[in-house]
């Protein structure tokens, strides 16, 4: 009887921790980092690794300095790296790629307080932040297996901005030009079934979000095939699974997912359709990062047994 | 000896642009390049300091109720003045500052001034005042504008300093970079003052009304139940 403990709730935990989470995000960004390297060679998998190793380094440093306890063995930096070195293209100066990752780790993530109270996607504020900054090495792509041509670096455009349609099958394979993670859809189809099998992520984010963009593209482009195109091409699915989940800077409940999904596919398919720049994932999963306090708001569920609140009923 | 203060109180510790936060449309909008930041800084100064005479001069005959539009005359009579002068003798600068140079009628420093020290201090004070509040924006513009544009253009004043396998970043000239800098530059000046930030806790939290508990709101609310 003296083995008796009273003590708060919860009482029973599940064992999931932070660091197990990230690393079965790590281990679903492999396939389309093994793709990545086989379409734009080692220096797609020097560039990854240089990116992780700062954003770790970074991280250490930066909480050192503001004297808080060290977090670099969650794994978060090294998630953060990846991605960010997914959103890049292969040819980019490596001294670009860590101004990135300064960007994403100390002032997107560390200044507002660290892991869990960004209120934006690191990764991708780092890669607007460089798209805004070196606009021309950011948009110059390599053609796929540029290197075994010589070393020669051939450019191309993105299937996105190209006059010609690309392939269904290059696009699922991820053999056009692009960003290292983005062009493999198949890679990161793999990563993300993982995912939600493992139920680190809820499929409601991607589903919405890749269907609104269908959708919507039936419309843009007219054609059935133009709109599959329309979502295996570009950073939509790197976006869609591995970004729009993140669980700091979207919403909480499975309706707020929804909203939020649907309004990064709206966002998109506009930016693609009427916009200046060829891709607008990107901007449009930092636009409703901004919204997903709001969108929280609006969508608080009903408490278990409560009963309806009244219009007005409130004093 | 407290005229010495009037004057360096406006250069950091109440520096108008830093700490006090007023004119934040010239410091965000006009700081791309720090020749700008000089000649927006001494224009706002010049205006600054002989409103501030005038205003002192005029505090009793002006009437209270109408007092801000007497001020707005005054101002506004200056910065044509200005305007003219710059666009006669140094045309450059003029056609860079733009549109930004008329919208000095309606800087709150000049305002703020007005309304806060000259209309309740005797002339030389006045003076005092005005020069340092001029020269401390002065100082804030030509800084966000010097780190604007060495790290969004590579230059300085003009002169190319940043080698040439680095690329300058141009995000630093867009709007985006002006705000990233000040807030920046902002940080670091309440460092230096070693200013406390604001105590984090449920009477500051910008979510206590969407709170459902855990804090004060919860004890408020357990009391009245």
């Amino acid at each position: 009887m003296s083995k008796l403990i009273i003590e708060p709730s919860p009482h029973i935990k599940s064992g999931v921790t932070t660091q197990k989470i990230m690393l079965s995000v790590i281990i679903a960004l492999c396939p389309a980092l093994i793709a990545s390297v086989w379409i734009f060679g080692l220096r797609a998998l020097i560039m990854t690794v240089i990116c992780c190793t700062s954003c770790v380094i970074f991280e250490w440093v930066c909480r050192k300095i503001m004297k808080r306890s060290n977090t670099i063995s969650d794994l978060s930096a090294v998630v953060t790296g990846m991605l960010l070195a997914f959103n890049l293209p292969v040819t980019l100066p490596f001294y670009m790629a860590i101004i990135g990752c300064f960007v994403a780790i100390v002032i997107v993530k560390q200044f507002f307080g660290g892991l869990g109270q960004n209120f934006a996607n690191p990764a991708i504020t780092g890669r607007i932040v460089l798209m805004l900054s070196f606009t021309s090495y950011m948009t110059t792509w390599a053609e796929p297996f540029y290197y075994k041509n010589a070393g020669e670096i051939v450019t191309t455009s993105t299937p996105l901005a190209s006059e010609t349609p690309a392939q269904l099958s290059d696009l699922f394979f991820g053999t056009t030009g692009g960003c290292i993670g983005e062009t493999c859809a198949l890679a990161l189809l793999i990563g993300g079934v993982f995912l939600v099998a493992i139920r680190v992520i809820s499929p409601v984010t991607p589903i919405s979000f890749i269907g609104t963009v269908f959708v919507l593209s039936i419309f843009t482009t007219g054609s059935l095939e133009g709109a599959v195109a329309a979502i295996l091409s570009g950073g939509l699915m790197l976006g869609a699974i591995f970004m729009a989940t993140d669980y700091a800077t979207t919403p909480i409940t499975a309706k707020g997912r929804i909203i939020f999904g649907i309004g990064c596919g709206l966002v998109t398919v506009l930016i693609r359709t009427f916009g200046s720049m060829p891709e607008g994932v990107s901007y449009s999963i930092l636009l409703m990062n901004i919204l997903s306090p709001l969108i929280d708001r609006f969508t608080v569920p009903k408490a278990f047994g409560a009963a309806k609140e009244k219009k007005g009923g409130k004093k | 000896m407290s005229y010495m203060k009037e004057f360096t109180k406006g250069l950091i510790k109440e520096n108008p642009s830093m700490v006090m936060l007023l004119g934040m449309c010239p410091t965000l909008a006009i700081t791309t390049m720090a020749s700008n930041g000089v000649g927006m800084g001494l224009s706002t100064t010049f205006v600054l300091v002989c409103s501030n005479i005038v205003i002192s001069l005029l505090k009793k005959i002006i009437p209270d109720t109408v007092r801000l539009p007497a001020y707005i005359v005054i101002v506004a009579g200056f910065v044509t003045f200005v305007s003219l002068m710059l666009q006669a003798f140094l045309p450059d600068i003029y056609s860079s500052l733009g549109m930004y140079l008329s919208l000095i009628t309606v800087n709150c420093i000049i305002l703020g001034r007005a309304e806060m020290f000259a209309s309740k201090n005797k002339v030389i004070p006045s003076i005092l005042d005005g020069l340092g509040m001029g020269l401390g924006f002065t100082l804030t513009l030509v800084l966000v504008g010097s780190l604007r544009e060495i790290f969004g253009s590579g230059q300085w004043f003009g002169i190319t300093i940043m080698p040439e396998f680095l690329e300058p970043m141009t995000l630093f000239i867009l709007p985006a970079g002006g705000f990233f800098v000040l807030g920046v530059v902002i940080a670091a000046v309440n460092r230096i003052m070693k200013k406390k930030p604001r105590e984090i806790g449920c009477h500051n939290c910008p979510n206590k009304d969407g709170c459902p508990g855990a804090c004060e709101k919860a004890e408020n609310n357990g009391g009245e139940q």
